[in-house]
């Protein structure tokens, strides 16, 4: 079998004037690997490649990119879900600055994350144990609680291109919906109106593009459905 | 060097994983100014790959747990080398910790009267070993350290605690005194590096499990704080004690949960043989883990390996079902599919052991306080240095961690650790500031490497320096092999002190992050070495062919190893729990 022809985006800003497209060859000795093992053997090739990665093992988000066109994490991804015709064209995320390469600036996505007030409200006294919770409520937040914050929705949304100062975006409605439906979470009306704009919640188009691409397997579209639901009951 | 720009904090945490914030979160709570300087985005860090859950007397599965039964058996899991007084701490201040990240917001699975779901895992017992199987490892379906990470970063910006994100540690600097006033770290993102001054240092920077060829660990587990601290001329504590874990996935590595085996899973030969029923006769596949791991060991060289090569084993699932898989392993499933390319469903998934859990590490008081010994043996504090969580060595771990308490240790000294700093900080803390000379000294490695004219490649001597420990202090060791091993690994330095960093960018130039890493790489396999060689006896993880049985005349100790001299000491475990009578050493069976 032929080597492996990958096209990478590259752009240092100390070095060039604007980003261009790099071809590699990678011998994967046949192995149908993964896009993450690609990157370590063409950085082998060229040490000054950068791309973020921790857990490699889909967990940590640290290596959501744009992979053949569609977003998705480098290190859960097999070159055979991905590589049409021997090629594999790899850029970043889209939508946000580049800082190097495959790196992009996440302030605006983290920024939209802290908007929502991603943590546990409560303004009753805590009990001396746990505050317990039936297993049914517990069942809502399956779903939910589990995304990584990798930015594979948010940047494959174009509703979040457009309005990314104003539009949380499906990442950050996930999560806001999931301390929406926390049983123990006491902050509903004012997590609601946080979000009764026209931007915030309503600038989703319903494309899906968020749910697509998700490598946990979320449905942030649904999420937004319910926040609409109940930001239309709170008006009534 | 006056031209480097400098950062004031009344602490510094450096490390953004369980342990890190959650000492943040006290010290953010209490109004200090507090930073985490952390190389990666803090729910990046590798707490989050944790599965199983946390271990910790709550009695929400049987109400009438204890804390001395956790206590009982963490100190028998350990091999007798656990801290006792440590261990106490941990195992009553638990519960409390573990209730504060219910409060938190951590989505724990529930149990049908709404409280905590906790799970059996290895090594739990009732009654002090008398009363079977405990269910004592809290879980948030087998995603607990994915949400303990995340919930204790939420509660961090809910506290504005500062954060450096993206930034590495470099060296820590040391007045003349020889207290720790700071560190030099670098922003990835522009290449700047600044001169970070701090009363108290804390050192939360995890594990090095990335010194094995073979291991569950993140890319990112490079033994930061170890390699720092070490070059700063402290001594590490029982760095031959590394945990092999039983399942990571064949060929891959990655993590499957001892939990699997906690919800009924178990460990079977090429012949279909639930091996662990010889092993252990009463535990079975819920042994400690060393046990469960040295088992298939013997499985592999007997010849009952699974696989064309026979090196490796199956784990069984598929008798569970799917909808207790669906329900309390989704994760496991999803990675089984993808790395293993088997649904547990319907096959049984290729594990073998795998680098997994520094037990050694920086060691310290229940405070977090860093210590070392004198010339006489006596303990000192370290001003200034502290150290929590994986890299940190109390020692609740001993000779070899229980499931579970990782997580557990993780909390219990974060939050430790920051509630000893607030104190301290509010009776005030003076010490002299770095001198020119004192800063210089600590940039003199990132001067090397960005002074590199030529040299060997960062990661061929890396891969070199993971095969050396994968070959020669892996499962079971002995001396021959880890003589050439420890001869190789004295060359490797040197080629490493001559290694070359072709990109000398500043932007996020991950290829000087990766050399900076390699030092420290190599600072943690050679104590490991060091310390590996020199304990003569088997105990815990450590086991040997030569010294097949635990010498307790000898070493009922701890191994410490110190830097300039390489040379390995011992210091005397905690025998002196507060509040319950000292558990004796015995014969370790299960």
């Amino acid at each position: 079998m032929s080597n492996l022809q990958v096209s990478v985006y590259r752009y240092n800003p100390e070095t060039d004037s604007a980003p261009y497209m790099q071809e590699f060859q990678v011998d994967t000795k046949g192995r149908d690997v993964m896009v993450l093992d690609v990157l370590h053997m063409m950085k082998e090739q060229d040490s000054g490649l950068a791309f973020r990665r921790s857990c490699r093992e889909g967990v940590c988000g640290s290596d959501g990119m744009n992979m053949n066109g569609k977003n998705g994490l480098a290190c859960i991804t097999p070159l055979s879900d991905v590589v049409k015709n021997n090629k594999l064209t790899l850029r970043p995320l889209p939508g946000l600055p580049v800082i190097r390469d495959m790196v992009v600036d996440m302030g605006l996505f983290y920024k939209q994350y802290e908007r929502i007030q991603p943590y546990l409200q409560n303004d009753t006294p805590a009990p001396a144990i746990e505050r317990l919770q039936s297993p049914e409520e517990r069942d809502k937040l399956d779903g939910l609680y589990e995304c990584i914050l990798c930015a594979c929705c948010s940047t494959s949304c174009p509703s979040f291109w457009w309005n990314p100062e104003k539009f949380v975006g499906p990442a950050g409605l996930l999560q806001s919906y999931r301390f929406l439906a926390d049983s123990r979470d006491t902050a509903t009306r004012e997590r609601l109106s946080d979000l009764e704009d026209p931007f915030s919640v309503f600038r989703c188009r319903g494309i899906m593009n968020c749910v697509a691409v998700c490598p946990k397997g979320l449905n942030p579209t649904r999420a937004i459905g319910k926040i609409r639901e109940m930001l239309l009951a709170d008006a009534t | 060097m006056s031209n480097l720009r400098s950062l004031t904090f009344d602490a510094i945490i450096i490390g953004g994983g369980g342990s890190g914030l959650r000492a943040a979160l006290e010290l953010a709570k209490s109004g200090k100014k507090t930073a985490v300087l952390s190389k990666v985005f803090p729910t990046r860090s590798h707490t989050v790959s944790a599965q199983g859950g946390i271990t910790c007397a709550i009695a929400s599965d049987d109400p009438n747990d204890d804390w001395r039964w956790h206590m009982y058996d963490t100190v028998k899991g350990g091999d007798y080398i656990a801290d006792q007084d440590a261990a106490e701490y941990m195992c009553s201040e638990g519960p409390k910790a573990v209730f504060e990240l219910e409060h938190m917001g951590l989505p724990f699975s529930r149990l049908d009267n709404g409280r905590i779901y906790q799970r059996p895992f290895g090594g739990q017992s009732k009654n002090f070993g008398e009363g079977g199987q405990a269910a004592r490892t809290c879980a948030a379906a087998d995603r607990t350290g994915h949400a303990l990470l995340h919930t204790l970063y939420q509660n961090n910006l809910k506290n504005n605690t500062v954060f450096l994100n993206e930034w590495y540690a470099v060296d820590l600097v040391k007045n003349a005194s020889g207290d720790v006033v700071g560190c030099i770290a670098m922003c990835i993102e522009t290449g700047e590096v600044v001169h970070v001054k701090s009363k108290a240092t804390v050192l939360a920077t995890g594990g090095a499990g990335r010194i094995y060829a073979s291991t569950t660990n993140a890319l990112i587990n490079t033994g930061d704080g170890i390699g720092m601290a070490l070059r700063a001329g402290f001594p590490m504590q029982d760095m031959e004690m590394w945990q092999f874990h039983p399942t990571g996935i064949y060929g891959a590595g990655t993590l499957v949960t001892e939990g699997c085996r906690g919800e009924g899973g178990y460990l079977i030969n090429k012949d279909g043989e639930r091996f662990m029923e010889r092993y252990a006769p009463n535990a079975k596949d819920l042994a400690g883990r060393d046990v469960v791991a040295r088992s298939m060991v013997m499985e592999i060289l007997e010849g009952r390996g699974c696989g064309e090569k026979g090196d490796h084993v199956f784990l069984k699932l598929d008798h569970l079902g799917e909808e207790v898989l669906g329900k309390r392993l989704p994760g496991i499933v999803e990675l089984s599919k993808t790395f293993a390319h088997v649904d547990p469903a319907k096959d049984p998934i290729p594990v073998v052991p795998t680098c997994h859990y520094m037990m050694g590490g920086i060691p310290t008081n229940i405070h977090g306080q860093a210590i070392t010994q004198d010339d006489s043996g006596n303990d000192h504090i370290v001003n200034g240095l502290f150290a929590c969580g994986e890299a940190a060595c109390v020692s609740v771990h001993g000779a070899n961690r229980l499931g579970g308490n990782s997580l557990l240790d993780l909390v219990v000294f974060g939050r430790a650790a920051g509630m000893f700093i607030e104190g301290a900080l509010n009776e005030g803390i003076e010490y002299l500031d770095a001198s020119e000379s004192d800063i210089e000294s600590a940039m003199k490695r990132i001067t090397r490497w960005n002074e590199s004219e030529g040299g060997e490649s960062i990661p061929e001597l890396k891969a070199e320096l993971q095969e050396i420990m994968q070959t020669s202090f892996g499962v079971f060791r002995e001396e021959k092999n880890m003589l050439e091993g420890v001869d190789k690994l004295a060359l490797l330095r040197e080629r490493i002190a001559n290694a070359y960093l072709p990109d000398k960018s500043n932007a996020f130039n991950t290829a000087r992050v990766e050399a900076l890493e390699l030092d420290n790489l190599m600072e943690v396999a050679e104590a490991t070495a060091i310390a590996a060689l020199e304990r003569k006896e088997s105990r815990g993880a450590h086991s040997r062919y030569d010294y097949p049985d635990r010498d307790d005349v000898n070493w009922l100790k701890h191994s410490l190893f110190f830097p300039l001299t390489k040379q390995l000491k011992k210091r005397d475990v905690n025998f002196k729990p507060k509040t319950v009578d000292t558990f004796e050493p015995k014969v370790r069976t299960y």
